[in-house]
């Protein structure tokens, strides 16, 4: 029990940020290289005012037209990426190991604003699971690789909450909390949530082609 | 080449025609085309209240007139060429003769290099073929496209369709029903698709871009494709020293030159046409993309450092071979190059650089905002005009013949060159 | 959790049943590798990574909404039914598949680009489906009657087998008759040095001649000084491009520019046409590798717009009847001329009653993409596939809008049949039809 928890905390730890963090940079690097050789025009199109102007109304909560005709999916979908990325970051339990290994912190948040953002990552991904199931045109593109890549979303933090409330067995559940996020950051570059590495590419192509050449709005 | 030898090098500067004074006998003026060698400058006219039209020459009208003329046209050796028609019959004007056959539809007239032959694009009866100097082809075809000439101007080739087929029918249309005509002839060969065609230097071979079913594209001479497919071809060209043909093709995502179907360039090019052989046929140039969106010269696989990002065209090889020119344009303003070099000067429009006869000099027309210059080696030569024709070198290089109008009046100018 | 595409009724169409009679699962298999080897990278690549399968795209697409919202009409969905599933079995998949395939990509997106403004990653979906069409092209699995034109284009450079001779014939005809209303008027052939080329699709030497002496009416009246091409090129159109033939959609625009910079003009303007608009100011000259149109193109929309600017045409008086204004896709989404469109339209129109959504925003008339030239077997599902454009047709002229005005003959076409099948009775006109009615002469 203690050596697999002192695995997970520690060799895995470090394996899981160094695939992260390769991972990613490899995803970034080997289409970088693709398109150069293949699709050489999204160089020659890919205009850094237009691309910035498009992905500046993509992260604006209600700054294109379709977050406005989809009120809650937007409200959901912003606070649960804004949840996603500031509870693992700003954690005062994570800040706490960052400064016990490195010798180096941040702000932090106060436990309970963390617990309540960590409660709407979970309601959130509790809504995508209720609107994939439901919304036939979500249903209808869904496959189980979607129902995976939820779960390993969700994983760290019905976990993570769970050991904070000290419930039952929630030393093990630390065991899996550890692990799940490691999936999650390994997760990343390999599977549809590279979404999250590609998004300022996609948009940003998106908002050059509409923008520099089109004389048009994409939002 | 017309034989430039025999035209007036001496006079300066001469008034030939003053056009501003056409308007006063015709009511109806079209744009003036001008002679190779200055001496005649000539329009589309309306003779009278009548929609009667003829060609009015240095002022003085044919005596010809016809319901309608078009596509006036001076040939190399500086005779005056219009189509013309006559209730309903379409036929060809040379110098205010004209031809005894007629048809119901003219165009595309072309001449041979030294101007004797005149050949033409005609349909008569549903029928499409070619004439020249009055005689057409003993019989037509269900169409004609891409009309090509030999360099002698005695030869004519076309494009023709030997297989009829409902539009509706693309099983048909798939199984081939183009094919080539030369003087009328047909090549015995059906393709999917046949586009350009090029003669070869002696005017004895023809060869084709062709398509063999809708994804296979190669060259075929004398209506034999090469062994070796390619995903596209560009217009083929035959080698001036022996019977060689290369053309551009494409072969995977880049576009190389192939000689007989076999690639001679590499293929760090993205595209690559209008190659060109030297006089000579020692060397190979074509425009090029070493980039996307970038364009440039190629002499024998080797790109200019000088690129433009709108285009490049009109490239032309000195008579030595040793150098080559040719219009480029960048944000929208137009250049001339000569080797890699960009003349100084962006203008609104630049026309094809002309090398004089030993290979020193180079002089090209420019416009800028709506007044044309003559550049000579870079240099502005003369006056602004409002129209001018490309200028011309003597055969000893030393003097340029300069063609323009200015204030309606149209000049010849020889002026020596220092 | 995939469902069965929830579509009924099989279509016959000669183009696609032959082409797949002819079909083995190994060449499709082959065909499939080629072109994801050699003619796709990391656009297509990182484009079916990132999609969440979040399904945001539907609302955008006028099909899934004119058929209740029927998933497999979504724009992702219709990426779903094809190109996921092929790179799920790596091009194994069986000549019906393709069939299917080639049903979806040619006949239900209209590759209008308004999905890529829904989607929050900005895919392009449009892109997507051109990839499936260029699978089908290679398989020889495309509809009968765009494949035909296609043929046309290639065998004539233009859209409609027009001959050389017909198409001088036609401009010589218009001129003549031009010339009963302005005598002076003239349609200059082959003028070197024109300011201005002027160039047209297929359709209207063969069909709607009058489009081209209303164009010499505008230009003469706004003493412009253009030319028109007495050669092959002349024809800006472009079925190869949406047949997935890029071969020759090069072929086709090389010709139009190289007749556009042989007659040494300055710009090219071009009629009210929006398919070949996006062909030569986006896909033709990309393929030939022109980043930008080597002679820059003036869109009709635009080029109205700044005679109306330079007050080099004056209105007689203005159009009475209400209008409503369609905005093309590819001139808009495509090039953004909406407001220069809308000026054209208050300088020369009474009244103009807004659609809504409009701008980038507006519905496509789902004939576009080359879905209209698929022709008969598929006019029912395209004409059924816009209810939404009916609607938005119906307020307009609830609100009184009495004339619709489409700036592109595809979206002509397409809105005459929703017209007509909706029984809305409204009438359709291009702008310049407007222009030329109501200019001084």
């Amino acid at each position: 029990m203690h050596g697999f928890y002192d695995f997970v905390s520690g060799p895995l730890v470090w394996i899981s940020f160094i695939l992260f963090i390769c991972g990613s940079l490899y995803r970034l690097i080997t289409m970088a290289v693709l398109a150069k050789e293949k699709d050489p025009m999204v160089y020659a199109y890919m205009d850094f005012y237009y691309a910035i102007r498009s992905i500046f109304h993509w992260i604006i909560p209600f700054g294109s037209v379709n977050m406005r005709r989809q009120p809650a999916m937007t409200i959901v979908t912003f606070a649960f990426h804004i949840c996603l990325i500031c509870v693992p970051l700003f954690l005062f339990a994570h800040v706490i190991l960052w400064k016990e290994s490195w010798n180096i912190s941040w702000w932090f948040l106060s436990d309970g604003a963390a617990d309540i953002m960590t409660m709407i990552v979970i309601g959130s991904c509790i809504f995508f699971l209720v609107r994939r199931l439901t919304r036939p045109e979500v249903r209808y593109l869904t496959s189980y690789s979607d129902f995976i890549t939820l779960a390993i979303v969700a994983a760290p933090f019905i976990t993570g909450f769970w050991v904070y409330h000290q419930w039952i067995g929630y030393k093990i559940m630390l065991i899996f909390h550890i692990l799940s996020g490691e999936i999650m950051l390994v997760a990343i570059p390999f599977t549809r949530l590279s979404h999250m590495i590609f998004f300022p590419f996609t948009r940003g192509y998106m908002g050059s082609e509409f923008g520099a050449v089109k004389n048009a709005r994409d939002w | 080449m017309h034989d430039s030898g025999k035209w007036d090098w001496e006079t300066g500067k001469k008034e030939v025609s003053d056009i501003g004074k056409w308007m006063e006998e015709f009511e109806w003026i079209e744009e003036p085309y001008v002679s190779p060698d200055g001496e005649k400058v000539a329009s589309v006219v309306r003779t009278g209240d009548e929609m009667e039209f003829t060609a009015c020459v240095n002022g003085t009208a044919w005596e010809n007139t016809f319901d309608k003329v078009w596509y006036l046209r001076f040939t190399p050796d500086n005779r005056l060429t219009g189509l013309v028609s006559d209730m309903g019959e379409w036929t060809v004007a040379v110098d205010d003769q004209v031809w005894e056959n007629r048809f119901e539809f003219v165009w595309n007239s072309m001449f041979g290099k030294d101007g004797r032959n005149i050949a033409i694009a005609a349909q008569k009866e549903r029928k499409y073929l070619a004439a020249v100097n009055d005689t057409a082809w003993e019989h037509g075809f269900e169409n004609m496209t891409n009309l090509t000439v030999s360099p002698d101007g005695e030869r004519t080739a076309g494009v023709i369709q030997t297989v009829g087929f409902g539009e509706t029918e693309f099983l048909k249309f798939q199984e081939g029903c183009y094919s080539v005509a030369v003087d009328g002839k047909a090549w015995g060969r059906n393709f999917v698709n046949v586009w350009e065609l090029a003669f070869s230097p002696d005017n004895r071979h023809v060869a084709a871009e062709v398509r063999t079913n809708l994804y296979d594209y190669t060259i075929a001479v004398d209506g034999i494709p090469w062994k070796e497919m390619f995903a596209s071809v560009w217009k083929p060209q035959f080698s001036p020293q022996d019977e060689s043909v290369t053309a551009p093709v494409k072969i995977g995502g880049s576009w190389t030159l192939a000689q007989d179907g076999k690639p001679i360039w590499g293929k760090k090019f993205i595209q690559v046409w209008h190659h060109m052989y030297s006089p000579d046929g020692k060397k190979l140039a074509a425009v090029v993309a070493p980039e996307f969106g970038r364009w440039t010269i190629a002499v024998d696989y080797n790109a200019w450092e000088l690129t433009f990002g709108d285009l490049v065209t009109d490239a032309v090889f000195s008579p030595d071979g040793n150098s080559v020119a040719c219009v480029g344009k960048e944000d929208d303003k137009w250049m001339v190059a000569v080797n890699g070099t960009a003349w100084d000067g962006k203008f609104d429009m630049a026309w094809q650089p002309v090398f004089s006869p030993d290979s020193i000099r180079v002089a090209a027309k420019v416009e800028k905002n709506g007044l044309y210059t003559i550049l000579a080696d870079g240099q502005p030569l003369g006056k602004e005009s409002e129209a001018a024709w490309d200028p011309v070198f003597s055969p000893d290089g030393k003097k340029l013949l300069i063609r323009s109008i200015r204030e309606g009046k149209y000049f010849r100018e020889v002026i020596p060159l220092t | 959790m995939a469902e069965p595409a929830l579509k009924t009724g099989e279509i016959f169409d000669e183009g696609l049943d032959k082409g797949i009679a002819k079909l083995t699962p190994e060449k499709i298999e082959q065909v499939v590798s080629s072109v994801l080897a050699n003619e796709t990278g990391a656009r297509l690549r990182v484009y079916t990574d990132t999609c969440v399968h979040c399904g945001l795209c539907s609302e955008a697409c006028h099909f899934y909404l004119s058929n209740d919202n029927n998933p497999a009409f979504s724009p992702a969905g219709k990426v779903k039914q094809t190109l996921w599933e092929i790179l799920k079995k790596k091009g194994r998949v069986s000549p019906e598949f393709i069939k299917h395939a080639a049903e979806i990509a040619y006949t239900e997106c209209n590759l209008c680009r308004r999905c890529s403004m829904y989607c929050p990653f900005g895919i392009d979906i449009a892109y997507l489906m051109l990839v499936i069409r260029r699978i089908c092209h290679k398989l020889g699995v495309t509809p009968q009657y765009i494949q035909t034109t296609a043929h046309s284009h290639a065998a004539t450079l233009n859209q409609m087998w027009v001959k050389d001779d017909e198409w001088i014939d036609t401009l010589m005809w218009q001129e003549e008759e031009a010339q009963d209303e302005i005598s002076d008027l003239r349609i200059p052939l082959e003028k070197e040095g024109a300011d201005v080329f002027y160039s047209v699709i297929g359709p209207e030497p063969k069909f709607r001649a009058q489009l081209i002496y209303q164009a010499a009416v505008i230009m003469n009246g706004a003493g412009v000084d253009w030319t028109m091409p007495a050669t092959p090129g002349w024809d800006n159109s472009d079925m190869c491009m949406y047949t997935g033939d890029n071969e020759v959609m090069g072929r086709l625009k090389r010709a139009h520019f190289e007749a556009a910079m042989r007659l040494k003009v300055k710009r090219i303007v071009m009629g009210e046409c929006g398919h070949a608009f996006r062909s030569v100011y986006d896909m033709g000259n990309r393929w030939l590798t022109w980043k930008m149109p080597p002679i820059p193109v003036i869109h009709a929309l635009e080029f109205y717009h700044d005679i109306f600017k330079e007050g080099k045409i004056k209105i007689a008086r203005k159009y009475d009847q209400p209008v409503t204004l369609h905005d093309p896709c590819n001139v808009v989404r495509g090039r953004g001329l909406h407001e220069m469109s809308r000026y054209v339209v208050n300088q020369t129109c009474e009244k103009l009653i807004e659609m809504e959504p409009n701008r980038e925003h507006n519905f496509c008339c789902s004939a576009g993409g080359g879905v209209i030239n698929c022709g008969p077997p598929f006019k029912n599902k395209r004409v059924e596939g816009n209810r939404t454009k009916a609607e938005q047709l119906f307020v307009a002229k609830a609100k009184g809008a009495k004339t619709v005005i489409a700036p592109c003959h595809n979206c002509h076409g397409g809105l005459e049949d929703i017209i007509h099948h909706y029984g809305l009775n409204m009438e359709l006109k291009f702008l310049g039809d407007i222009i030329y009615e109501c200019m001084e002469k």
